[in-house]
């Protein structure tokens, strides 16, 4: 009963806001329905709507995917630091940083689903009624890395935000041993992630031990990036509160993480370049193009050029502190490395294609509009989760308050 | 033993709530069968007898035709090999299309399970060199050679190591199959393959009626549908019956061999004894069943 009043109490609130509020689900639901149109051409005509060929047979949908990792693994990786330096609102970053990570492994599972061939067929993967190839295959590890880390945030989300809404204390020391339980488990999700490109020595260009590392690094820019801006909105809009010190904390770490991918994207480079083997080939492809074929050329250096403002504004302390160049870091941070993982990590990898052949991608239109339909469905369902979380946090939406509205309409009939 | 069993009837428990509950929503009873089938290596003989009854009258309905599908196993005391003489290859593709025939690949869009290479001979064996879409009057060019590139049937395959619901894997004959009722389509194995043996149908495979080939086999040249990967399987379904494969048959200057590497009086033992071989791209450790030799 309480469960059901707790669901209809939620939906209400879902359509309850401000007209910006509103503009933002019109926008969303406009971009879903165009979105949709085009996956929907997908379903019927296979994925030869897409520009992906034999030669690149992996692509822009399996860039998302592994970026949308990285965001769900940083969001919770940021609990350490919120923890350590005793950050007051621990426990807004936490609920906030986890439902973060469900919707961004949601979105994520989303990508690979549109990028098989067959999503019908899903279920062959699960163990006991299919037969999943584990522990062989790195594709059934992530499987159950993703699946595992997605219930844990959500159990832990939930029952904190259920026990707020019925005022009851939370099981801090289950929660706290989950929370610390899912850090090294986002280490893992896109360690394994990784992995899966890695352990294929018919692709030279991601063949190398720095991947899983520079995953990680690059994960904590975009992850924070995508955080330090929700929780100025939710500082202005609602009671939510973070103290400067602590963002510009959050800002400073990011500006290790981003030396840190700086160091180890320079040792791979210096290592394939003075080297000068015929694995050097995929990042000339990258970098400089090979002959006539540059198409990758002007991604590369967007994502080089962005990533390096992004590193001066944050490393330099005036532009750390200063909330417009801060942001602007932040943005630039952020579109530097969804380019990096959407495009520069994985087209790469197939041109030249193992026979020396190659074969020019794009993403097609089909491409692009089923991407924007799981980017916009994963923020509406944030958006929902975050309305409600804000409610229950600091606008006193409650067990009693929904009685007490109850109540209210029943005296007034 | 016991496990299997509880784990068939769970499955078959499953599968018959799930069916009832579809077929209230109007779904045909045998979509549904079809949606439910095992992967092909956990079949019972008598299932897989079913199944393959039914593909052939599934078949006969779509191209009016009578089809021989075969689940013949591979026999005792046989590993296959392939060696190919690239002083005698002229480059004239006649395998390519004659492999397209004999296994039902899709004219539109147009899948080739053989790639030719045309490589420059001051370079020697280099991919990044070399050019697959060469289109002159006449074969083979000056100061060219030729290097046909299909699956290497690899003893330590990585491709189907990387799969993640065993949909692929190495027969006990050395061919590296593919169910394609089981493939979901993730393609990790073509990310995998070093040598661009594994192709996907991006769309509907189209084969024209008059075209098709009736003899096949279950895990060979029967049709593929929408979304899976399909590769060369040396023509399962003739070598199972001592038949060559349809390249080895068609190449006008004898350029493919292949047998049992098992038998020590076949050519291929012949060929990797007296000729020196190579295989490709051998610090992948792979190890090829597809030798490269030069005869002449």
């Amino acid at each position: 009963m309480n469960f059901i009043r707790f669901v209809k109490g939620s939906v209400q609130l879902f359509f309850r806001g401000t007209k910006t509020y509103y503009a933002w689900l019109l926008f969303l639901f406009v971009l879903i329905v165009w979105g949709a149109g085009g996956y929907a051409g997908q379903l019927r005509d296979g994925l030869i709507t897409t520009n992906m060929r034999d030669s690149v047979s992996w692509a822009f949908y399996i860039g998302n995917f592994t970026f949308l990792v990285g965001v769900a693994a940083a969001a919770v990786m940021l609990v350490i630091p919120a923890y350590i330096y005793n950050w007051k609102p621990i426990k807004e970053i936490t609920i906030f940083g986890e439902l973060l990570a469900v919707c961004a492994v949601i979105m994520s599972i989303a990508f690979i689903v549109v990028d098989i061939g067959n999503p019908m067929r899903f279920w062959h993967m699960l163990p006991i009624l299919g037969t999943m190839n584990f522990p062989y295959s790195m594709l059934s590890w992530d499987f159950f890395f993703l699946l595992a880390y997605l219930i844990i945030n959500f159990v832990v989300v939930s029952h904190l935000l259920y026990s707020i809404f019925y005022q009851k204390e939370y099981r801090k020391k289950m929660v706290l041993t989950i929370v610390f339980l899912s850090i090294p488990m986002a280490v893992g999700i896109h360690t394994v992630t990784a992995f899966l490109y890695n352990a294929l020595p018919a692709r030279p260009f991601w063949n190398s031990a720095l991947l899983a590392p520079r995953f990680l690094a690059s994960a904590f820019c975009s992850g924070p990036a995508i955080l330090l801006i929700l929780f100025q909105i939710l500082r202005k809009v609602t009671s939510f509160e973070i103290k400067d010190e602590a963002i510009w904390r959050i800002a400073e770490l990011m500006v290790y993480a981003m030396f840190i991918y700086l160091f180890f994207t320079i040792a791979e480079l210096f290592k394939e370049f003075y080297s000068g083997t015929q694995h050097l080939l995929y990042w000339k492809y990258l970098l400089f193009g090979i002959g006539d074929n540059k198409e990758l050329v002007p991604y590369s250096w967007l994502s080089i050029g962005m990533g390096f403002a992004a590193f001066i504004l944050f490393l330099i302390p005036k532009t750390r502190k200063n909330f417009v160049t801060l942001n602007i870091g932040t943005v630039l941070i952020y579109s530097s490395v969804y380019v990096e993982k959407g495009i520069a990590l994985i087209i790469p990898g197939f041109t030249p294609d193992v026979l020396g052949q190659i074969y020019v991608y794009t993403p097609s239109m089909t491409e692009i509009r089923t991407a924007v339909m799981i980017f916009s469905l994963g923020s509406l369902l944030f958006t929902f989760l975050v309305k409600v979380a804000i409610a229950i946090i600091f606008e006193n939406y409650n067990i009693g308050s929904i009685r007490r509205e109850e109540e209210s309409v029943r005296i007034q009939a | 033993m016991k496990k299997s069993n509880s784990r068939r009837s769970f499955l078959k428990n499953i599968s018959l709530a799930s069916a009832s509950a579809l077929a209230l929503s109007g779904c045909s009873l045998k979509e549904l069968e079809k949606f439910f089938q095992k992967n092909f290596r956990t079949l019972s003989e008598k299932e897989k007898k079913q199944l393959i009854e039914e593909l052939e009258a599934e078949y006969k309905e779509k191209y009016h035709k009578e089809f021989h599908l075969s689940d013949k196993p591979a026999m005792d005391g046989t590993l296959f090999g392939y060696a190919l003489d690239i002083s005698r290859c002229i480059g004239c593709r006649k395998c390519v299309y004659a492999c397209v025939e004999e296994n039902n690949q899709s004219r539109e869009p147009q899948i080739h399970w053989i790639q030719v290479l045309q490589m420059e001979k001051e370079k020697g064996i280099d991919f990044v060199h070399s050019d697959v879409h060469y289109n002159p009057e006449t074969v083979p060019e000056e100061g060219h050679f030729y290097l046909p590139v299909q699956c290497q049937q690899c003893r330590t395959p990585q491709c189907t190591t990387v799969c993640p619901v065993k949909a692929t894997w190495q027969e006990p004959d050395g061919i590296v199959v593919v169910d394609y009722n089981w493939c979901i389509g993730c393609r990790y194995c073509m990310a995998a393959c070093p040598y661009g043996a594994r192709h996907f149908n991006w769309g509907k495979p189209e084969i024209p009626e008059e075209e098709i080939n009736t003899e096949m086999h279950y895990l060979g040249n029967r049709p593929r549908m929408k979304g899976v990967v399909e590769k060369c399987t040396f023509c399962i379904q003739r070598v199972r019956e001592g038949r060559y494969p349809a390249c080895v048959e068609i190449c006008p200057v004898g350029a493919r061999k292949f047998g049992n590497l098992l038998d020590p009086n076949s050519e291929i033992r012949y060929i990797l004894e007296n000729k020196r071989v190579l295989v490709l791209k051998e610090e992948l450790n792979t190890q090829p069943k597809f030798y490269y030799f030069f005869g002449v």
